[in-house]
């Protein structure tokens, strides 16, 4: 198969999306927008309940949306039924039909061609996801992952530019997840197919997707590729959603600012009152007396301690080989950039960020 | 696993169908009114204000009322010593207290009419002619003995039900025994008591074969009567309107007295199981009354058939083939018709929950509940004025049979409905099949069992049906039903014995089926 290199063209664009189930019940997706490119695998990040799912199905065309409008390679979705969409789609549950076996769920989607090719072509994606062996089995005769599998198999069979993924992962367990999720990855890579991915799990997020969107009561707060928004959190929402992280206000003088930690560097540069993210890895610990260790986290590679200073909490990440006990007085030494999360006075980005 | 969508609007086709169906079931009703209003003012006045329709309307409220006291009667205490008790051999009782469902009135009347009397089962036994029942406590004998069933079956599983914890609360503050009983467990038996009452007095109403080979004047009888003999349509639209209005009081008082009432069960599965209450010295007294029960509903009319099928003239068996061709030639297509009609009406309730799919399918439980005769009535003056050419044909009768049994069609479908879930169309769709496809190839296979169920279901009933068939039918049809009650009716025992044996031994076949069915 060629692809033309780097060509952004965009495959899936959503535009001013809004969705309520109840006349008085707030809007479930409320005038929300992003796109994606070709071949770009997309994720959706945010708490249960935060319209995700919802946005997906609305992108599928399994509910209607009251205001707003879904492009695919740029032709507008409007009232076509999921059928005519061309977009697959795989289920949480998978949702594989319990009567038919694995190379007839798989060949479900490929009505228009005669059986034999039928079931050739169905032979030929279950190739790709290595169930061959297990073609003619039920569905219940088979584990979750190869379950999952088999949902992937047959969302992809009739060859969609864009599938739609709804928490897949979910009910695998752990350590069938991260090895399903890289086998997914590259099948979809390698066919060029455009995914968005639904998941309320911030680090299948971060590993699977090329690009996130962190999402929250039924909007998106921030996109870009996982590096930026881990990173460059704009909001304390995602800050906080996405890793953790310490909440710091402070008075920002250019690049730099006045904090209770002193005076840090500050990612960009700002002026007057603001909120900073400070992830725990961008603070050490040094013998001290100001700040006194109250909790060890010991994780293996690394060491989360809690620290209080100044009547207030810290998160620091440490390595294992860090000396420090519960009860211990140290000092907390910041090595990072701060990022600025929110303006103004503290209560005022407090009572934003609940909103 | 209960599967819903909620708060989703339903596809036009849908929707447009299901109403569909339910002014199918609707329009031969409206038009009874339509009919029975075109009267004269002062014809009217002479309609209505009748001598007569008083008495029919006390014998009609007299009867319904006996029926649904005797059945309680019966009912709850075998209810009682087949769940609560330490009755020995509790599910052989169920299986006999339940079977005499397979019994159609008609033939229990049939059974009580050929043993009794000169040349009887009882006669021939006892050497002493037995009076033969009729009027009043003939109907009611006949209507207790073969409908209270329905009332067991209901009581049965609202015993199992109940939380034992509330029982022995109601001891620990010191009420015990009956007082318990009365105070603490009848309440709690209540929504399945007014739901079996409901059941039993719908059936007392409609009823026509028992009455009318007993001879005990109803507002069905009477209908017939007029239908029939005089043929003055007017009267006869004005007493089938009367019947139909006497069914909605019943269906209204029942939603009055449920009104209220906590229908919510009680966790299923309780953590402990019911104690047992040991009858004691109540013991022998127990298992006759319920030896009494098997004998006079089950074992007496079973062999009161067989000994008049002996006596059968063999050189008749032509009838009988034909009395079975022709049932199974209207009840079959009627089936599947009735189970057709109610797909979308059971996809409408099961996917789309709300205020419509609600009203179309309480039509469907209206035309369920309407008399059969009264219904019959209606068709029947709907197809003269609408489709001549549809009276007196056997697709007339098919319909008939269809609209009046779709509530038992929907059931089955809908249970299965409930099971399936909707994800499976929507992947259906999302692999491009369109919403009719998705559904053929996504649900209808995991509904296939509650489909063969609703079509055996309704094939049953037509099978047994008698007033419909009686005035649909195109002249000469006779069916199995058919059959029994003319020769009843005519006290030609022998002649109608064959049939009776044969309604009950399918019904009684197809009842296991289901049962069997039910169980895997």
């Amino acid at each position: 198969m060629t692809r033309e290199p780097l060509a952004e063209k965009t495959l899936l664009e959503v535009q001013g999306l809004s969705k309520r189930y109840l006349a008085d019940a707030p809007a479930v997706v409320n005038n929300l927008s992003f796109s994606i490119s070709e071949s770009e695998v997309f994720a959706l990040l945010g708490p249960s309940g935060c319209g995700k799912t919802t946005l997906l199905r609305l992108i599928a065309g399994f509910e209607r949306p009251d205001a707003g409008e879904v492009y695919v390679q740029g032709v507008p979705m409007g009232r076509l039924p999921p059928e005519k969409r061309s977009i697959g789609f795989v289920f949480q549950d998978y949702a594989l039909f319990p009567h038919l076996s694995v190379w007839q769920n798989v060949a479900f989607g490929l009505r228009r061609l005669p059986s034999r090719e039928r079931r050739q072509g169905a032979l030929e994606v279950l190739n790709l996801v290595g169930l061959t062996v297990f073609q003619d089995r039920k569905p219940h005769q088979l584990s979750g992952g190869q379950q999952q599998r088999v949902a992937l198999a047959r969302a992809i069979a009739p060859g969609p530019k864009l599938v739609l993924l709804d928490e897949p992962f979910s009910s695998l367990d752990a350590g069938l997840r991260q090895a399903t999720r890289d086998e997914v990855r590259a099948l979809l890579k390698s066919r060029g197919i455009g995914a968005v991915l639904v998941t309320h799990d911030q680090e299948e997020a971060l590993s699977f997707a090329d690009r996130l969107g962190v999402m929250r009561a039924g909007s998106i707060e921030q996109t870009g590729t996982p590096e930026e928004v881990y990173g460059n959190p704009k909001t304390p929402f995602v800050a906080q959603f996405l890793g953790r992280t310490n909440l710091v206000a402070g008075e920002a003088k250019g690049r730099q600012v006045e904090t209770p930690l002193g005076c840090l560097a500050l990612s960009q540069e700002a002026y007057g009152p603001v909120l900073l993210s400070l992830r725990p890895e961008g603070i050490g610990l040094e013998a001290g007396t100001e700040a006194e260790i109250l909790a060890r986290e010991f994780k293996g590679h690394d060491l989360t301690l809690r620290v209080s200073f100044l009547g207030r909490e810290y998160l620091v990440q440490e390595s294992p080989t860090c000396p420090f006990y519960v009860g211990d007085r140290v000092r907390l030494v910041v090595r990072a950039s701060a990022v600025v999360v929110g303006r103004g006075t503290p209560e005022r980005v407090k009572a934003d960020s609940r909103a | 696993m209960v599967y819903r969508i909620a708060n989703r609007k339903a596809p036009a086709a849908l929707v447009a169908t299901a109403l569909g169906v339910g002014s199918l079931v609707l329009a031969p009703l409206a038009y009874l009114l339509l009919r029975a209003l075109q009267a004269e003012p002062a014809q009217l006045g002479s309609i209505l204000f009748r001598a007569q329709n008083l008495e029919l309307f006390l014998n009609t409220l007299w009867l319904v009322a006996g029926v649904v006291v005797f059945t309680t009667l019966l009912a709850l205490p075998l209810a009682w010593l087949t769940t609560r008790s330490n009755l020995r051999g509790k599910r052989l009782f169920t299986l006999l207290f339940a079977l005499p469902v397979v019994v159609p009135g008609y033939v229990g009347a049939y059974a009580l009419l050929a043993s009794t009397g000169p040349g009887g089962l009882l006669e021939a036994l006892t050497q002493v002619a037995w009076p033969r029942p009729s009027g009043y406590w003939g109907s009611l004998f006949a209507l207790t003995l073969f409908t209270y069933p329905y009332l067991f079956l209901n009581l049965r599983t609202a015993f199992l039900g109940l939380d034992p914890s509330l029982e022995e609360s109601a001891r620990s503050l010191g009420v015990g025994g009956l007082e318990a009983f009365g105070k603490v467990v009848l309440p709690q038996l209540r929504p399945a008591l007014y739901a079996g009452w409901l059941l039993v007095g719908l059936h007392a109403l409609g009823d026509f074969g028992v009455v009318s080979l007993m001879r005990y004047p109803t507002f069905s009888y009477a209908v017939y009567l007029q239908y029939s003999a005089s043929f003055d349509r007017i009267y006869a639209a004005w007493l089938a309107l009367m019947l139909l209005s006497f069914t909605v009081g019943l269906l209204y008082l029942e939603s009055r007295f449920l009104r209220g009432l906590s229908l919510s069960r009680v966790a299923r599965g309780a953590s402990r199981k019911q104690a047992l209450i040991p009858l004691g010295a109540w013991r022998p007294w127990a298992y006759l009354f319920a030896a009494v029960v098997v004998m006079l509903s089950l074992v007496g009319p079973v062999l009161s058939i067989l000994f008049w099928t002996r006596q059968f003239p063999f050189d008749s068996s032509f009838a009988l083939l034909e009395g079975l061709y022709n049932s199974a030639r209207a009840s079959l297509p009627a089936a599947l018709l009735a189970t057709l009609l109610a797909l979308p009406v059971a996809y409408l309730g099961v996917r789309y929950p709300g205020p419509f799919s609600r009203m179309v399918e309480r039509t469907a439980y209206l035309g369920f509940a309407t008399p059969p005769l009264a219904f019959a009535l209606a068709l029947i003056f709907f197809s003269l004025r609408g489709v001549p050419a549809l009276y007196q044909t056997l697709a007339l009768l098919v319909l008939a049979y269809a609209l009046h049994f779709l509530a038992e069609a929907i059931g089955p479908v809908r249970a299965a409905l409930y099971q399936t879930p909707p994800k499976l169309e929507e992947a259906a769709r999302s692999l491009g099949s369109g919403a009719l496809e998705a559904f053929l190839r996504a649900s209808f296979p995991l509904i296939r069992r509650g489909v063969l169920a609703s079509v055996a279901l309704v094939f049953l009933s037509c099978l047994k049906e008698l007033p419909l068939t009686f005035l649909l039918s195109p002249v000469g049809y006779n069916t199995l039903a058919t059959r029994v009650w003319g020769y009843t009716s005519e006290a030609m025992f022998a002649e109608a014995a064959p049939f009776a044996l044969l309604i009950v031994l399918l019904s009684g076949l197809f009842m296991g089926m289901l049962l069997a069915q039910d169980k895997s």
